[in-house]
């Protein structure tokens, strides 16, 4: 598991590691040139202190100015030239600039690319992820997952990987610069460092419950939230605002204590580690001063000031160290859960599936279906349907209609031995899954449209429709007059999740979308059911008059509650507690006994009544 | 592609929004003054240790001496204490300014967005609440908790160390100074261009955000359409753009501090050359400690000034978020409560039940019309007078008027002229609360709550025992399927009820109003996804169960319409034909064609049938 992993971050950095082995070079070009500067600054102080007090004291600048400067005459040169040293200072910072400049340049385009690459798999993956998968994700989650774990990722790739080199170069050289002047100052300069390093780790270890804690109170308190105003209609309806405040205050206050909390341990963390650093600052200074205030000369001005500043260099990015661990584990934990998202199994045909045609005679043959274990939807269901077919499916809330469509298009499949699907004869199983989709339009009961124009929502499913086309589509799905009745016609935006629309309005443009492409088999999944009688009929209609037309003659599935919808199809199919209880047209059924009879029976009585309201008339 | 944008502010610095955002952080106010202080005194501990160094180098190095050298230390470790003590009280007291400012922004927001009206709701989309009350908000916790903390304690390290160089060598002070507008300038510079690109960025990254959203609420139905490959083009184009957006945005930056260190060498170097002089100079106008001093200050005083400006730019972006903010807090609620009815009946969140009346259900509209805001008119002059106990039929095209009407009676939305009278008297003469609280609703698209089936039918009535809970569910036949689950009304209905289907969550959503036992009933296309066998059950139910309360149905199937004692066609945001079922079928107008289409078709092969036998 953990190769695997491994070997997927090493893939998605693919092409950006000459970029990370830049800048860790580029970084450790800062580092040298970083201690360089100081060292100089060192040797001007000495020489200044030297020519000053006409001791004449050796040369202490880095080897090779000091050669340069003996080459030209020593400390006189060195004090009536100081505009060199001036120079080589601005050398130096400039140098130093280019070559930070080069790592951030490098671990951006790398992290970015990274990022890109991380975002593409994953949206790409989700889209290939069977439609079970989808049933069952919460939304909110896998969108976090995709975007601030992508974040949390790309933000330590870029600002921090790079870092723990720099930390650590920074001591081989501060080490092995101060160890050359003075081992006992270096000692004494580096004594509460490790403190420094230890209290840093441990502190964001121990950290990590309180961050944990408050991500977790505050996406407890965004579904709070999310969940009152996508429910706003029903909490006015019960007059529920106080209930609900009082949720949502609990959550507030919750993840006001919890990040308190955690304020209030960063400001331990930083007052403790700035204690640590200024106390180390302070030791250097002070035994340094001690060690050059000695008759002896021990140690040189230059040499002091030279242990004061380097220290004061080290101690930040040892500082750092605790945090850029910290956000490596939190970054380690966003990879894993990225990884999740990613070896979930991506819906996939058979090796030998083909692209048969879409025609003939549907069969289900003995189907058997269920979700969990012994607990099946459909029981061995045995129905033929003629190509060109009308069928309604009738059956109560819940009894497997739509498992049974869903089935069709190959949004589940069926298990081995538990019966097959035919179409035409061939088993739909050995059809590749996007032919077969592509040829049957399922118009599912709460369809989804996308945030979009109307125009684009209706044309989606195709490849540069026309606006004719579109038209067409959209009057056949009675959906063309209110329409044109917005103010931007089609090209008014669709809200979040469609939300301008209503229930009907957005059930005809997913038809509408729908008939656009040409279909083998249609699917109605209750998709007119928020639609009022005469338009359903209206539609219905419309289908009608296209297939006399012969433009399309595509065998459909409706599912619906309404007789009249109902007693139209050439077949009907009343399931029962996942079995099929009843099959045959309207004639046989209302001579039958059974759920559609008795619903025949509901509906004719009211026919009666009607009778006799006339002749009382 | 197109996604919809949030608005986009681009503004020069406001001072009256940042007055108004401070008003909000009125509790805080001592605490940010406090921190102000604080932050000048930390900068003033920070301009003494180069000063320090300074005296250790002159005094003591210099002189090979040790004496007095105990109270130096003694006077450095109480200033790195002190530093230690301020650091240790702004991180403490901003941090409190910061989370204690969200959170109270975030519940005033809450408070404002339970009381606006269902007219800001139609236009406003979710998720830019949310985004408004959950990044905008913490944007500006953290800018009024810390931006100001470093406003403070940048202008006070420049200002002292200044100061402080100026008085040990105003020449060399001044030279080194001037550098400062420079690298102000450049600063600037860049901090407009990594504002400008960070917004693109920004911008970017809602669209990808949006794309996943997307992609993810709408995978089902992108996999009945087989539309994978082309959502995945499009987002490649959109991760693309992200990725040259960021770089840039991230070259920007990444130019910013090289460049302004480089400039800083200058006057650093410009210290050595011209200090370094005096330093051996006949009269030793500088010594090597002054020296080491000024070099100290040249080095430190550029961050300050860059950190001042980035602060400024980040200002500058947060203002966005809090005018989003702002404009949320100060939207109006249109339909508000007058101060009288507030005085008798209380406010939506301090109900004086004892002063309500009882409800009773009489219900008239005297000459109402309505339009939705920029719309047409959907009513014009309506009438209508229900009395209580009467069951309401509405029927008609989508779009006549039916939804309006019954959301009219539930007050989301009022008339915007005419009144309607609840119990003989205006409804605006009473509480919202009061009426609301008197209402079962149960919509077409229902809405649950996460949370098990037992806590979202007990929504309808908080003290409502399991006993009567189950006793509603079988009323309305929904037990039969909560057994089937194996935690039956203890099974988690799923973010937004999705682990239901939509016929079920009619049902439970039915007997979440039922539980009410509201006076007046509202039920709007409530069991389009329900069984007509199911269908029928429940109204039984209604109809026993509801005896004597005011109703109002919406259906297309006419079944349930049926029985309803008054049924009003409308058209048009009018009344065409009102009467019983027989009444109309007698009229032989809209209703009796809605009728008899309905059912013409299943004579005719009802005869046929009966013809072949």
């Amino acid at each position: 598991m953990a190769s695997r992993k491994l070997k997927l971050l090493v893939d998605m950095m693919k092409g950006n590691r000459l970029r990370y082995f830049g800048a860790v070079a580029a970084v450790g070009v800062t580092s040298v040139v970083g201690f360089i500067s100081p060292s100089v600054l060192g040797g001007i102080a000495d020489a200044l202190t030297s020519k000053a007090k006409g001791t004449n004291d050796p040369l202490n600048f880095p080897a090779f100015l000091n050669r340069f400067y003996y080459q030209r005459g020593g400390l006189d040169y060195v004090v009536s030239h100081l505009w060199i040293a001036a120079l080589i200072i601005i050398a130096l910072y400039v140098l130093n600039g280019c070559f930070q400049y080069f790592r951030s340049r490098w671990t951006a385009t790398a992290s970015e690319a990274i990022a890109k690459n991380m975002r593409d798999r994953l949206y790409t993956h989700l889209q290939s992820l069977p439609y079970d998968y989808h049933v069952k994700a919460k939304t909110g989650d896998l969108i976090q997952r995709c975007t601030s774990d992508v974040e949390t990722i790309r933000r330590f790739l870029q600002t921090q990987v790079v870092e723990v080199f720099r930390a650590v170069l920074m001591l081989i050289v501060a080490l092995t610069l101060m160890l050359q002047m003075n081992v006992k100052m270096t000692l004494v300069s580096m004594v509460l460092v490790p403190f420094l390093f230890v209290f840093a780790m441990w502190f964001f270890k121990w950290v990590r419950k309180s961050f944990q804690l408050s991500d977790e109170a505050e996406g407890k308190m965004s579904a709070v939230l999310q969940e009152n105003l996508t429910g706003v209609r029903v909490v006015r309806a019960f007059g529920r605002q106080q209930f609900e405040i009082d949720k949502f205050n609990e959550a507030n206050d919750d993840l006001w204590k919890k990040s308190r909390r955690l304020c209030n341990l960063l400001a331990i963390y930083w007052s403790g580690s700035d204690l640590l650093s200024m106390a180390q600052t302070g030791v250097t200074l002070v035994y340094g001063v001690f060690l050059a205030a000695s008759a002896n000369d021990i140690l040189s001005i230059g040499d002091m000031t030279k242990f004061v500043t380097y220290i004061s260099m080290l101690l930040w990015p040892i500082r750092q160290m605790g945090r850029i661990l910290s956000d490596m584990g939190k970054s380690l934990v966003a990879f894993d859960r990225i990884d999740e998202i990613l070896v979930a199994k991506s819906e996939e045909d058979d090796e030998d599936a083909v692209c048969a045609p879409i025609e003939g005679d549907i069969v289900f043959d003995h189907v058997g279906f269920e979700y969990e274990r012994m607990n099946p939807v459909l029981i061995d269901i045995d129905f033929t349907v003629k190509a060109g077919q009308t069928v309604a499916v009738l059956g109560a809330t819940g009894t497997g209609k739509s498992t049974l469509m869903h089935l069709l298009q190959r949004l589940y499949d069926v298990e081995d031995g538990r019966g097959e699907i035919r179409i035409g004869g061939v088993n739909i199983k050995k059809i590749r899954k996007s032919h077969l989709r592509s040829r049957i339009g399922l118009i599912l009961q709460e369809p989804f449209l996308y945030s979009r124009t109307v125009r684009n929502n209706i044309g989606i499913a195709v490849k540069n429709p026309t606006d004719e086309m579109i038209f067409d589509a959209a009057r056949t799905a009675c959906a063309h007059d209110f329409i044109q009745d917005f103010e931007n016609g089609y090209d008014t935006l669709v809200g979040e999740r469609g939300v301008t629309l209503s229930g009907g309005q957005k059930q005809r443009v997913a038809i509408a979308r729908t008939l656009l492409k040409q279909n083998d088999i249609l699917i109605f999944d209750d998709s007119l059911s928020a639609v009022d009688t005469e338009t359903d009929k209206a539609i219905r209609e419309a289908l009608k008059e296209q297939k006399k037309e012969g433009g399309t003659c595509a065998t459909t599935f409706i599912i619906s509650h309404r007789l009249t919808t109902l007693a139209e199809a050439d077949v009907i199919i009343v399931l029962q507690n996942g079995r099929v209880a009843q099959n045959g047209s309207h004639d046989e059924l209302i001579h039958e006994d059974g759920l559609y009879r008795r619903i025949y029976m509901i509906q004719t009585a009211l026919e009666e009544e009607l009778n006799q309201t006339e002749k009382t008339a | 592609m197109q996604f919809q944008e949030e608005q986009d502010y681009n503004k020069r610095f406001d001072a009256s929004l940042w007055k108004k955002l401070l008003k909000y952080a009125k509790p805080f106010h001592k605490h940010l003054i406090l921190v102000c202080l604080l932050m000048i005194f930390s900068a003033y501990l920070d301009v003494q240790i180069p000063l320090l160094t300074r005296e250790a180098i002159d005094v003591y190095i210099q002189n090979h001496t040790l004496e007095g050298f105990g109270f130096f230390v003694i006077r450095y470790t109480l200033v790195v204490l002190a530093q230690v003590a301020c650091i240790f009280s702004f991180c403490f007291i901003s941090g409190k300014v910061e989370v204690g400012m969200t959170h109270r922004i975030r519940k005033i927001g809450f408070l404002r967005l339970q009381e606006l009206s269902f007219s800001f709701y139609d236009k406003t989309p979710v998720g830019y609440l949310i985004a408004r009350m959950t990044s905008d908000t913490q944007r500006i916790g953290d800018t009024i908790g810390w931006g100001l903390i470093d406003l403070m304690w940048g202008a006070g390290y420049v200002v002292m160390s200044a100061f402080t160089m100026l008085t040990l060598d105003w020449k060399l002070g001044l030279a080194v100074l001037s550098v400062i507008p420079v690298i102000a300038v450049v600063a600037m510079y860049f901090q407009k261009k990594i504002l400008k690109s960070y917004r693109e960025v920004r911008k970017t990254n809602s669209k990808i955000t949006g794309a996943f959203n997307e992609g993810i609420m709408g995978a089902k139905t992108t996999k009945t359409l087989v539309r994978e490959e082309a959502n995945n083009e499009e987002f490649v184009e959109l991760t693309h753009n992200m990725k040259r957006n960021s770089i840039r945005a991230a070259l920007n930056s990444s130019l910013l501090f090289p460049i302004v260190m480089s400039l800083g060498s200058i006057a650093i170097a410009f210290t050595l050359w011209q200090g370094g002089a005096k330093v051996f100079s006949v009269n030793a106008a500088l010594t090597v400690g002054t020296l080491t001093a000024f070099v100290n200050y040249a080095s430190n005083i550029f961050e300050p000034i860059v950190s001042i400006v980035r602060t400024f730019a980040d200002m500058q972006n947060s203002q966005a978020a809090g005018e989003r903010v702002i404009t949320m807090l100060e939207t109006e609620p249109e339909i508000k409560d007058s101060e009288a009815v507030q005085k008798e009946f209380g406010s939506n969140l301090n109900p004086d039940r004892s002063n309500w009346p009882e409800l009773i259900g009489d219900i008239e509209f005297e000459n109402v019309s309505f339009q939705y805001s920029g719309g047409e008119k959907v009513l014009k002059n309506f009438s209508l007078k229900v009395k209580a106990g009467e069951t309401i039929a509405l029927v008609g095209e989508t779009g006549s008027g039916k939804s309006t009407i019954v959301n009219l009676i539930c007050r989301f939305y009022e008339p915007t002229e005419g009144r309607i009278l609840i119990d003989g008297t205006d409804y605006k003469e009473r509480s919202q609360l009061w009426l609301q609280s008197h209402l079962g609703y149960v919509l077409q698209q229902p809405h649950l709550f996460s949370g098990t089936i037992r806590d979202n039918i007990r929504y309808g009535r908080l003290d409502a025992s399991n006993e009567e809970i189950e006793k509603v569910a079988r009323m309305v036949d929904a037990e039969e399927f909560i057994q089937k689950f194996e935690k039956g009304y203890d099974t988690d209905v799923g973010e937004g009820g999705n682990r239901l289907s939509t016929g079920q969550k009619q049902l439970v959503s039915f007997a979440r109003a039922l539980i009410a036992n509201p006076a007046i009933f509202v039920l709007d296309e409530a069991t389009s996804s329900v069984d007509t066998e199911t269908e029928q059950k429940i109204q039984k139910a209604i109809e026993t169960s509801l005896e004597g309360r005011t109703s109002f149905i919406i259906a297309h199937r006419l079944s349930t319409i049926r029985s309803a004692d008054r049924i009003l066609v409308i058209q048009h945001g009018e009344v065409t034909e009102s009467g019983s079922h027989k009444e109309l079928i007698q009229k032989r107008g809209y209703y009796y064609n809605l009728y008899a289409n309905q059912f013409s078709e299943e004579r005719e092969q009802a005869l046929l049938g009966k013809a072949t036998l």
